[in-house]
């Protein structure tokens, strides 16, 4: 037993977590637990210019590194910062812990504040119980610790998600006799995640994927977080199926592979799209079906059995029924269901009629197979842009026509390579993700593909990585409007424009030097592509302004409503 | 459109601070419709049972026991099959009586529904009734012709029966 206060307390389990990184803003309420990172030599702290910078910092620390993300805020308006943050690794299933400081809940006399509407107090465990998988409220220095264990255990395990702790300061700063002895003993008894599946439906699963004749692969964002890519390749390699991802499961599967077909959905890739809706047979692994995915249920798949497997049971017949639905671990599932079909190998022909249809529908209808342009469009320069970046390269993308030009046009070749917000669908989390992403992997050049509504969103952040050292490159793709909802007035509502149009954007490459940073801007392939390798090579955060038509739609698209066979638009 | 049902659904939560709050808030963001929720300890100090009764149609049933099991405080959640449990509800209501006729009829019957009178006063009766809520529902029919003053219902708690439980097996 040692004598300790509660802040020290936090600090050293998230030691014990062996947390190296932590983003955050300080505030009143928080000041004990700063005050116990001070000096601090194992734990870096990366301030934040706004706290919903920090959360997505934190996550996409986490995506890009499979490890626990960690951010940090004061109470009140500093907790609900964070909460679009929270909310979007909620969505998409991201390991994230959030620790926010609260008014206190018990002391001599008056001094206690809870519920008595003191400064700075929000109910942040009221308000993130619908957007966390759990949160905590220690009220005793001895809770901090086993609460810490439990957190870290729930946000990463299972179907990872965000889990909040909001530590009242008085239990901060109160000093107790604790024992910091790692326990290993998680007090979380409601909370058993399975992880391997129930063979009889493994075998049943082997049964349809013998008899079937069209057997296509859809891999969502559960095949990353599981690191089941390996597994996937050589179920796909096996069964010579096809594979599409959903937009969260971008670079699952190398869009490299000659089986590979690119993403499903409203923005898919024709490809995908045209072949989901031939398959007899479907095999989808950690995905939740999404509306975006599957668009109007009632044409997706509808030839297809389904075979789903997914981590989180209540995914199963939530939005679509199933065949067999399978419980379990993205990877050992994968790998059980591989060598379950693998001996029945024998008797699954290769349909050479498949092969030669998949190879025909990409020719057909893959968007990057098509003419490329030669001027200053999204398609070029994302093409480009794959040719410059080398493969390890981390992108992360903005939300809108910037993020599905990306899911169309920059192939993504390794998992947790391509990292965005799929769920949510938050403009402005790309930069402060690419910040965490460079974190995690400081050795690897990581990329936001921007657009200029979004990155106005978030753009204090340079300050941060200017401060912090932390080199990105943001790439904006510069239309002076909100390009998607433009899109959906231009197309949905007859030409009717409100609210969509920027005016006079300010000028990013001045803005970029404001804060320190490089800022370039460019007016033709060559000039980009100079300026990507400049920015590769710059040890400072690079903007890259690269004005781009306003009337640029993404297409293919289907219409809200429709199916996906009702893709519509030249590309 | 498939058919809605009333399903009756026992889960064991963590008696702490807060659980309630977490199962509320799942049913209000999921769209799940509560028929009647009660909450009280269970045979054990640290563990609540909820009873809840859900409608709803079947895909509708199978997800909110599933979205409830995903709750890091439920710690068991199991549907009670239908004929296979017990279950009682308990009323307190309060009748106008205007004249000792009234009255009399009254107490005749709460005496063949089998309740009590637990409180008296000169131009009310207040009565106390337990079972099916069928059986409730059937009394407070007859208690209308008098006029009910106010009426408190608990909604209804259950048991499977026999040597069928809903336990936390260690």
């Amino acid at each position: 037993m040692t004598k300790m206060s509660g802040a020290k307390v936090l600090v050293e389990s998230l030691e014990q977590q062996n947390v190296d990184v932590i983003f955050g803003i300080l505030g009143g309420a928080i000041l004990p637990v700063y005050d116990a990172l001070c000096g601090n030599e194992k734990i870096r702290h990366i301030l934040a210019r706004h706290e919903q910078g920090a959360a997505h910092a934190a996550e996409g620390y986490a995506r890009a590194s499979g490890r626990v993300g960690v951010c940090i805020a004061t109470s009140g308006p500093g907790a609900t910062n964070l909460v679009t943050g929270i909310a979007n690794a909620y969505l998409d299933s991201s390991p994230l812990i959030a620790i926010t400081g609260q008014v206190p809940s018990t002391g001599v006399n008056s001094s206690y504040m809870i519920g008595k509407d003191a400064f700075q107090e929000a109910d942040i465990i009221g308000i993130t119980t619908p957007i966390t998988k759990h949160n905590y409220q220690p009220r005793t220095i001895a809770e901090i610790q086993p609460m810490v264990n439990a957190a870290f255990y729930i946000a990463s395990s299972g179907r990872p998600g965000p889990v909040l702790i909001d530590l009242p300061k008085n239990v901060q700063s109160d000093i107790a006799d604790v024992d910091m002895g790692i326990t290993g003993k998680i007090e979380a008894r409601g909370y058993k995640p399975a992880l391997t599946p129930d063979l009889t439906k493994i075998s049943k699963a082997v049964d349809l994927l013998a008899n079937a004749v069209e057997p296509m692969i859809l891999a969502g964002g559960g095949v990353i977080s599981a690191n089941a890519s390996d597994e996937l390749t050589q179920m796909s390699d096996l069964l010579i199926a096809p594979v599409a991802t959903t937009f969260m499961g971008k670079g699952a599967f190398p869009e490299c592979h000659p089986l590979s077909v690119g993403c499903i959905g409203m923005h898919g890739n024709p490809a995908a799209n045209r072949l989901i809706g031939e398959t007899d047979v479907l095999l989808a692994v950690g995905t939740r079906f999404s509306d975006r995915a599957t668009a109007n249920l009632d044409t997706f798949a509808p030839n297809a059995k389904k075979i789903h497997i997914d981590i989180d049971p209540a995914e199963l017949g939530k939005n679509i029924d199933v065949d067999v639905p399978i419980v379990g671990d993205a990877k050992v599932s994968l790998k059980l269901l591989h060598n379950a079909a693998a001996k029945k190998l024998p008797k699954m022909k290769v349909n050479a009629w498949w092969s030669k249809r998949i190879k025909e529908t990409k020719e057909q209808l893959s968007p990057l197979l098509k003419d490329r342009p030669k001027e200053l469009v999204p398609k070029a320069l994302l093409i480009e842009l794959r040719k410059l970046l080398p493969v390890d390269t981390i992108v992360t993308t903005e939300v809108g026509q910037n993020q599905m030009w990306s899911a169309l046009y920059f192939q993504a070749l390794k998992p947790r390579t391509f990292i965005s917000s799929g769920g949510l669908g938050t403009m402005g989390f790309g930069f402060p993700a690419a910040i965490g992403a460079k974190v995690a992997c400081p050795d690897r050049p990581v990329v936001d593909i921007a657009g200029d509504g979004s990155f106005l969103m978030t753009e204090q952040e340079l300050a941060c990585s200017v401060a912090e050292k932390i080199p990105v490159i943001v790439i904006v793709l510069n239309n002076s409007v909100l390009g998607m909802v433009a899109q959906w007035q231009r197309m949905l509502y007859n030409r009717r424009y409100m609210a969509v149009h920027l005016g006079k954007t300010p000028d990013f490459v001045k803005l970029a030097e404001a804060y320190g940073a490089q800022g370039l801007r460019v007016n033709s392939i060559e000039e980009f592509q100079k300026a990507v390798k400049t920015a590769l090579n710059s040890d400072v955060t690079t903007v890259i302004d690269v004005p781009i038509g306003s009337e640029n739609d993404v297409v293919p698209f289907v219409p809200p409503g429709c199916g996906l066979p009702q893709q519509r638009g030249d590309y | 459109m498939e058919t809605d049902q009333t399903k009756v659904i026992s889960v064991l939560v963590e008696n702490k601070p807060g659980v309630l709050h977490g199962v509320a808030n799942l049913f209000r963001r999921r769209n799940f419709n509560i028929e009647s929720i009660t909450v009280g300890l269970s045979e054990n100090i640290d563990t609540s049972r909820m009873t809840i009764t859900v409608k709803g149609d079947e895909k509708t049933l199978e997800q909110v026991v599933k979205q409830l099991a995903k709750l890091i405080d439920v710690l068991k959640v199991e549907e009670l099959e239908p004929g296979h449990f017990v279950m009682r509800e308990l009323a307190l209501i309060k009748v106008n009586v205007p004249t000792t006729k009234d009255r009399s009829d009254i107490i005749n019957c709460v005496e063949v529904f089998r309740g009590r009178i637990i409180d008296v006063s000169t131009d009310s009766l207040t009565v106390e009734i337990t079972g099916t809520p069928d059986k409730l529902d059937a009394f407070l029919k007859l208690m209308q012709t008098n006029g009910i003053i106010e009426l408190a219902r608990t909604g209804i708690t259950a048991l499977a029966r026999g040597a069928k439980t809903v336990r936390i097996d260690e």
